[in-house]
């Protein structure tokens, strides 16, 4: 048993005329969402493959709950590429009954779990339905099923909102919510920044085929927060500060003004809001914040 | 090993209980079926009577004529004229007028008809009177009937060792018709199945089920499963489509045999003994068509059944797998169906290429061409049972065999190296070189 459901080391992966991963480590703890980030291209999906063995590494280890990955482990995988695909001419039914049976589980076991997952999501007329008579969106609904049927202790989902409707997005979005209470780690492929500043506790992100950033997104936030201050005061500001610089300024209807403070080295939000409670009446004053697209352009620029 | 079972299983009922699956495979019999029905219904319905008038006014021909279930004659006196403006009302099909000089002017013989005179009515009438001219001209030149009876018998002494050799000959016909029909099924099979599973992958991969699969399985577990998925579709359909044929032939030819038997027997019993001897010749000749089935049948039997059944489903098998592998490596590596055109000429060409050979085959199953043919795995499944029903030493069997046995797990590594490449390759024009280097990928 380990703490980390999930540690890539120095993972290389090349392809004909190109190398897709470039030593390249990640660990993904148990029990978190984990946001995968990178450009289109940087070596995600490779990386993505590697895990579901279905390409190996040409160097490098990856390891499954402490151990290398064994071949036995695609049963606590639950994978949902970013291209969908289901039999068109199957029912529903059997053909989740079929993938999940792949997945390891008995028919009766797959049973048990489709009937529970029919109920949940109200889909229970669609059992005898051929595929291709679904919406797209329906057959997202059930290629979600099949990637979470056999209950995976790690649930990869490459772009699993793309196709959704709003409605149907958040019924996800509570459930992989909801798989995450329950204890199974998910790793989560995505361009969608607010998807990742909504769900996501780590992410990494890869660019170029190397690993570029990792940790909990708070303290990467933190890491990359701007050390600016958003501030609305009345009153004037004299150029003679000593904690701060303006770095713009603009006034608002009956003398309000915005504007936004620079710390300088060494000085902290307190020392800031010291000096301006003595000079300028305060309406309103917080720290910015990186947001994900923010942490996401710097790091891919660097 | 499970999850093959497993992929086995859905390829095999998917495809079983297609509507189409269900539909050919019934479909296929019945059509067979209806064919011959059709054939042996025009043959039936053309033996219905012909009365046939004649006017004979040498005399010498009166009652000569033998009736037959065919044939029914009357025999008329009067004015030609009036006979034949009366053919119409009397109902019969044709008029037969026989002047009182034909011994002089055998020429002068007519028949006179409504619709017009088949070649079977006019040589059959021609070869009546001539038999009666012959007897009534050898009576005249002094030779007795029995004297003919003695120089026949000569003759057909000669006709039963004739037979002999005929018989053997039967025998060798049954074996090219075996030979040929079990080459053109295998034929069929690797074609039909062998684009079924191309035509499959390429589905998968199109339509990015794939990667959901792969995820779970070996692509190597895949592919196996697909192709013998589908193989054993190809023996369900074929074992059903050989059963469906032989019970509604046993049914129809129970149905069928009675009528058809009739004719020869009635006229076996009745006439044969009263017939002129070249008649009764061709009586036999004609029974003999109906009684080419169970000649047939007949000679079958001296033909290895058991080692025909056994090898051809070693080759139906060993030679599909053969194919089918190649043809999933090509559907694996193209988008779409479109774009296997240029990769299924190669596969291609040795399949018709055998089917060509197998005419050459046929004619000589014994050449060189037929043993290095029926050898060569690409070739083998098509010549070898070509081959199988005029006899084959076992050691040639058994050498075939093994070089198909390895020459499938060699087309099926091939196919696998391709396979697990290709069908996570999308959006790139393939080519020749493109798959060659794919062999010696590390995945």
């Amino acid at each position: 048993m380990s703490d980390n459901i999930l540690e890539v080391k120095n993972v290389v992966k090349n392809y004909a005329n190109h190398r897709a991963l470039d030593h390249v480590s990640l660990t993904v703890p148990k029990g978190v969402i984990y946001g995968l980030l990178g450009p289109n291209g940087a070596g995600k999906t490779s990386l993505i493959r590697i895990v579901n063995q279905i390409t190996g590494p040409d160097e490098g280890t990856v390891l499954f709950d402490g151990h290398p990955l064994k071949e036995n482990n695609i049963y606590d995988i639950g994978y949902l590429p970013e291209e969908r695909g289901l039999y068109k001419k199957m029912k529903v039914g059997e053909q989740l009954l079929y993938l999940a049976r792949l997945k390891g589980l008995s028919k009766d076991q797959a049973m048990d779990k489709l009937r529970e997952w029919f109920i949940k999501f109200d889909i229970k007329t669609w059992w005898d339905k051929n595929v291709e008579d679904l919406s797209k969106g329906m057959q997202q609904k059930i290629q979600f099923v099949a990637t979470v049927l056999h209950q995976p202790r790690l649930i990869i989902l490459d772009e699993p909102f793309s196709g959704f409707d709003p409605i149907n997005a958040n019924l996800i979005k509570d459930e992989i919510l909801e798989l995450k209470e329950k204890g199974a780690t998910i790793i989560f492929s995505t361009h969608r920044m607010e998807s990742v500043e909504e769900l996501c506790d780590y992410i990494g992100l890869i660019n170029k085929s190397k690993k570029v950033l990792e940790g909990k997104k708070s303290e990467i936030k933190e890491q990359f927060k701007p050390n600016t201050f958003s501030l609305d005061y009345t009153g004037h500001i004299n150029g003679d500060n000593t904690t701060f610089d303006v770095q713009k300024s603009r006034i608002n209807t009956e003398g309000l003004v915005s504007a936004t403070l620079e710390a300088r080295a060494g000085f902290s939000s307190n020392d800031i809001l010291k000096e301006l409670v003595d000079r300028v009446h305060v309406i309103s004053f917080r720290e910015d914040v990186a947001s994900m697209n923010d942490v996401f352009l710097k790091s891919v620029k660097l | 090993m499970k999850n093959i079972l497993l992929i086995i299983q859905r390829e095999y009922l998917t495809r079983v209980r297609k509507k189409s699956f269900i539909v050919m495979t019934i479909l296929g019999p019945v059509l067979i079926g209806l064919l011959y029905a059709g054939i042996i219904w025009a043959a039936i319905s053309s033996i219905n009577q012909k009365k046939i008038e004649v006017l004979d006014q040498s005399g010498h021909f009166r009652d000569k004529f033998k009736n037959s279930s065919s044939y029914v004659y009357e025999y008329k006196t009067g004015s030609l004229d009036s006979l034949k403006n009366n053919l119409k009302k009397s109902g019969a099909d044709a008029l037969v007028y026989i002047p009182a000089n034909v011994f002089n002017q055998p020429g002068s013989v007519k028949i006179y008809s409504e619709k017009g005179v088949s070649l079977e009515v006019q040589s059959r009438i021609e070869s009546e009177i001539e038999n009666e001219i012959e007897n009534i001209k050898l009576t005249e030149a002094g030779i007795t009937r029995s004297t003919l009876e003695n120089a026949k018998v000569k003759v057909s002494a000669e006709t039963i060792s004739l037979k002999a050799g005929e018989e053997k000959k039967s025998s060798a016909t049954a074996a090219s018709v075996i030979g040929g029909i079990s080459a053109f099924l295998i034929y069929m099979a690797v074609f039909i199945y062998g684009a079924q599973v191309m035509r499959s992958i390429t589905e998968e991969k199109t339509s990015r089920i794939v990667e959901v699969l792969i995820s779970s399985v070996k692509p190597f577990q895949l592919m196996i499963g697909k192709i013998v998925g589908v193989a054993l579709v190809g023996l369900t359909q074929f074992g059903l489509w050989i059963i469906l044929t032989a019970a509604i032939f046993t049914v129809g030819g129970r149905i069928v045999a009675d009528k058809v038997q009739k004719a020869p027997e009635a006229l076996t019993e009745m006439q044969m003994s009263n017939m002129p001897s070249e008649a009764r010749e061709a009586v036999k000749n004609q029974s003999a068509v109906s009684k080419a089935m169970p000649d047939i049948m007949g000679a079958v039997s001296t033909l290895p059944v058991g080692t025909i059944l056994l090898c051809f489903i070693l080759y139906f098998i060993g030679g599909y797998l053969l194919y089918s592998s190649l043809f999933g490596a090509v559907g694996s590596a193209v988008d779409s169906e479109t774009d296997t055109q240029q990769f299924m000429m190669p596969i291609t060409i040795p399949i018709i290429a055998s089917f060509a050979i197998a005419q050459i085959v046929i004619r000589d199953p014994y050449s060189p061409l037929a043993v290095w043919a029926s050898m060569i795995p690409f070739t083998s499944p098509i010549i070898m049972m070509v081959r199988i029903p005029f006899g084959v030493p076992a050691w040639q069997i058994i050498l075939s065999v093994a070089l198909l046995i390895a020459g499938f797990i060699f087309t099926t590594w091939l196919a696998s190296r391709i396979y697990r490449v290709g069908i996570l390759m999308y959006g790139k024009k393939i080519t020749w070189k493109e798959l060659g280097k794919w062999l010696f990928y590390k995945v």
